[in-house]
């Protein structure tokens, strides 16, 4: 217990700043009920789906093809839906 | 003026492809508009971070990182309130690469109007470090057409540089599928049920791009994700204006609209190939002009398909196609025959 009710040292203060974060909905990866799975072999690297792929998680490589980070993955099926070639499946997550 | 790229890129093999967007002090030059795909994979850096709380499917991401795709430096987004505010910065994180300011349902354009005089304060002070920061707005439906109408107004009316860009998903998703300003005749919200009295909503969506044309600002257009290229070039032309500009971008719900979660590019690309959504940009100078798809129906109209084709994917609009409902779709088709004709008419570049 204080002997007086008066604080005397500064209260410490700065104002509440939002940090750039990926995953600020934690690994959206667990709310996906059907998996991209993608046939590089067909893939003509036409890069529609990394264009249209609305959390951003498709990268087209010349090389290797595309890669899919899954920790972020919502399973919407849009990269499946733009392909030309369908050269990417939806198989549904066990 | 010697283009730059952005500070980091090109992207390195192995690295994550996203990363905050900083522009160190006295960083000179803008961002080329890249249209090619391949390049455009290599170079270019979304303003948004994957993770986000939006639904799988959600088409106002892809608005967002295709803007950002055309941002052409520093730029600073206001973020009217929406899905796309609440779900993408939730404190202490955001998801957003780039300067990024909440402000209120209604005061969008005010708030931006605010940030570019501070900008141009800084500016006629010397105390900005770089050429030119921009600033762009995105904002619902709701926020636009009914609650925020009044400070877009009063923004383009005083002439402040900014870009508005309206992400349109037709109803009030945020809170529950209410019906809004924006939402088609004929619609299913939770507030215009269909039933034995009702079909739905009964007053037509109201024209917004319209409107923005009839203040005279520099730059209106109308745009969707599915023709990614066209939005590209129209967010470049919307920040390279001096003054206020406006794009209405067409942005598919799928828990509103009640389609599959990927159908969000199709059901876009079929609302523009029914002309139930016609893209077009509209300058002082020059007027009406159709781009893109639109253009290629204005000067074929065998293209041009039924009301149909977009009604058919969503289930908001299911009665429609019912046998004893087929006097709404006749309805709503000549309404759409109408705002073609009355579009066709004052288009400079539609074949007479």
């Amino acid at each position: 217990m204080s002997k007086s009710m008066v604080r005397l040292e500064p209260i410490k203060y700065h104002v509440p700043l939002a940090r750039p974060k990926q995953g600020v909905a934690g690994k959206t990866g667990f709310w996906r009920t059907e998996k991209p799975i993608v046939d590089n072999e067909k893939c003509i690297r036409c890069y529609l789906c990394e264009i249209y792929c609305p959390v951003n998680v498709i990268r087209v490589e010349p090389e290797t093809g595309v890669t899919i980070d899954y920790d972020y993955c919502k399973g919407c099926g849009v990269c499946s839906d733009v392909c030309p070639v369908n050269a990417i499946r939806m198989v549904p997550e066990e | 003026m010697a283009q730059q790229t952005l500070p980091q890129i090109p992207i390195k093999k192995g690295e994550p492809a996203y990363k905050l967007w900083i522009f160190e002090p006295e960083w000179k030059g803008e961002l080329p508009l890249i249209l090619n795909p391949r390049q455009l994979a290599e170079q270019k850096r979304a303003a948004i971070l994957p993770g986000h709380r939006l639904c799988a499917g959600c088409a106002a991401p892809i608005i967002v990182k295709l803007a950002s795709f055309a941002f052409r430096g520093p730029t600073i987004v206001v973020n009217a309130t929406g899905c796309l505010e609440v779900a993408t910065t939730i404190f202490p994180y955001t998801s957003w690469a780039v300067p990024w300011i909440h402000n209120a349902f209604e005061n969008a354009a005010a708030t931006a109007s605010g940030v570019e005089s501070a900008i141009k304060a800084f500016k006629k002070t010397g105390r900005l470090p770089w050429d030119h920061v921009d600033v762009v707005v995105f904002g619902g439906d709701g926020g636009t057409f009914d609650i925020g109408l009044q400070s877009l107004s009063g923004a383009a009316e005083r002439g402040h540089d900014f870009l508005y860009i309206l992400y349109d998903n037709e109803a009030y998703m945020n809170t529950g599928i209410q019906r809004s300003g924006g939402t088609p005749k004929y619609a299913w919200t939770t507030t215009s049920p269909v039933g034995s009295v009702l079909p739905g909503k009964t007053q037509h969506k109201k024209p917004i791009a319209d409107i923005m044309v009839a203040h005279r600002i520099p730059y209106v257009a109308t745009a969707t994700p599915a023709h990614w290229l066209d939005l590209m070039k129209k967010v470049r032309k919307g920040i390279e204006v001096n003054g206020p500009a406006f794009i209405h971008a067409l942005s598919s719900c799928d828990r509103g609209w009640r389609h599959d979660t990927a159908l969000a590019i199709e059901v876009s690309r079929r609302a523009v190939d029914t002309c139930y959504f016609p893209l077009w940009e509209w300058t002082p100078e020059k007027g009406y002009m159709l781009t893109d798809r639109s253009l290629s129906i204005a000067r074929n109209p065998k293209l041009k398909q039924p009301i149909e084709r977009f009604l058919e994917v969503q289930g908001r609009f299911k009665h429609l196609l019912r046998p004893e409902n087929r006097h709404l779709l006749r309805d709503l088709q000549e309404w759409v025959d109408k705002v073609w004709e009355d579009l066709l008419n004052r288009a400079v570049n539609a074949p007479r």
